[in-house]
């Protein structure tokens, strides 16, 4: 059985649907400058502390963004039926599942990187730490992607799954949490950052193995 | 079945059923009840009267007989509770499913009375009432891991698809909680060199030893009799409209 045309026709068409909606994909990225922007004005404006501050606001708010755009990644296909159709398709469904976190990675996701200097030139983070804080979205977000398609799975069934979405889903996030902040905050002291990348290679990797089989068994589970 | 003689799989064989069991468990609770009692006695009797107080401490070391075996059991219930949930989850069986949210309140109890134990100890010996240290850390995260469980739980109305839900997040919880852990004490070491925290460790005298490890039975008995009580009342409530709750109902008049 050929699997790589499903899996790519998966992401093609996911693409596809977010290209139409383009509005809706924009959220979760105005979402993220939003937070970012809120802590200056909570904090003060102090540049020292702002500085020191600016790797766990910026993946605080990476996080965030990431949790609440995860809602779209089933719903509009558990609401109109198809999602039973995937189910039913001949290809394993941890496979199609995968292809629609990788797609809505591809569009909620990685335009979190794009924006990810300018909110660092904002809290003043030294341009030193660019290239790490660039590196760790990369690898991270992917992984909360991962890790959060199995809390959409399990609640996507549910009328008002919003608030337990984050109790379910925000524990998992810690360990991508410590090692990006950590990464970032030891390369603006110019410190080296291996240690801290390599874990997260590991957990993305390890997440892009494991994560799509929960996922796959829930939303089995969401749909009788 | 190859694995296991024949009489222990006939034993849980029958424990799936759901009339065997309630009246297997309504049997031992008073047995567990009388053991629980003797060893909460006999462990508090030696901890907190035989036991000498500690040569740095004084006596307010004496709250790690509750305090440890309670951390030690809020890990013990998590992995128990993941297991059980596979265990429904690919038998089917109803009552591994029930076995499994039964344990959730019970093992959220323990976690939430080490980390309060925890915090009233740190105030006199370490001046404050919380530090983010990686232990700490760890079972506050896993507190959230339960509460999670039990929201998830709570949320589906259909308790039968609950009960897989729960099985699939314990499952996800169990594979993350190592990580979860070594993650936490790495940015703990990262941050601050051990001060307070890792203070030279005796290792523990055998008369203070005993005590402790009889509290730890003890609280495994509790467990046992609280996750059971619980699972009695689920069943009976899943069960409502069976054919053998009538009978039996019936019987007792």
């Amino acid at each position: 059985m050929d699997l790589l045309n499903p899996f790519f026709a998966m992401i093609r068409r996911d693409l596809l649907l977010a290209v139409r909606h383009r509005a809706e994909s924009a959220n979760p990225l105005l979402f993220f400058i939003l937070v970012v922007t809120l802590f200056p004005l909570g904090l003060g404006g102090q540049a020292k502390l702002l500085q020191a501050m600016a790797p766990g606001i910026i993946w605080v708010a990476a996080l965030l963004a990431v949790m609440l755009s995860l809602d779209s990644l089933f719903r509009s296909d558990f609401d109109d039926g198809s999602m039973e159709q995937l189910v039913l398709s001949p290809y394993p469904l941890s496979l199609l599942v995968l292809a629609k976190i990788i797609a809505h990675w591809l569009v909620t996701g990685l335009p979190l990187l794009l924006v990810a200097p300018l909110l660092a030139t904002l809290l003043n983070l030294p341009e030193s730490a660019f290239p790490v804080l660039m590196l760790t979205l990369l690898l991270g977000t992917p992984v909360l992607s991962l890790i959060g398609a199995i809390g959409v799975a399990l609640t996507v069934g549910l009328r008002r799954g919003g608030v337990l979405l984050a109790l379910l889903v925000l524990p998992l996030y810690i360990p991508v949490l410590i090692f990006a902040s950590n990464a970032i905050e030891m390369a603006a002291g110019g410190l080296p950052v291996g240690a801290q990348i390599n874990m997260l290679i590991a957990l993305l990797l390890a997440a892009l193995v494991l994560a799509p089989l929960p996922a796959a068994a829930a939303l089995k589970m969401s749909i009788n | 079945m190859f694995l296991v003689p024949d009489s222990v799989g006939r034993f849980f064989h029958r424990m799936a059923s759901p009339p065997h069991f309630y009246a297997f468990s309504g049997r031992l609770m008073p047995w567990l009840g009388v053991i629980f009692l003797l060893l909460v006695g006999a462990g508090l009797y030696g901890g907190l009267v035989l036991a000498p107080p500690d040569y740095q401490q004084g006596d307010s070391y004496r709250i790690i007989y509750i305090h440890v075996p309670s951390a030690w059991m809020s890990l013990f219930i998590y992995v128990m509770m993941a297991a059980a949930g596979v265990i429904g989850l690919v038998w089917r069986i109803k009552l591994a499913e029930i076995v499994a949210i039964s344990s959730a309140p019970v093992g959220a109890a323990f976690t939430f009375i080490a980390l309060v134990t925890g915090s009233l100890w740190g105030k006199p010996m370490w001046g404050t009432w919380w530090v983010w240290d990686a232990r700490l850390t760890s079972e506050l995260i896993l507190l959230f891991l339960y509460l999670g469980v039990m929201a998830l739980y709570s949320a589906i109305d259909d308790k039968r698809v609950a009960s897989k839900a729960v099985a699939i997040l314990a499952l996800v919880g169990v594979v993350n909680i190592p990580v979860i852990h070594y993650s936490v004490e790495w940015w703990n070491t990262l941050h601050q060199g051990p001060t307070v925290t890792k203070m030279d460790k005796p290792s523990i005298h055998i008369s203070m030893l005993v005590p402790l490890l009889t509290m730890a039975v003890a609280f495994k008995f509790y467990y046992l009799i609280a996750m059971l009580q619980r699972a009695r009342t689920e069943l009976l409530q899943r069960e409502r409209n069976s054919q053998w709750l009538k009978k039996l109902l019936e019987s007792e008049g």
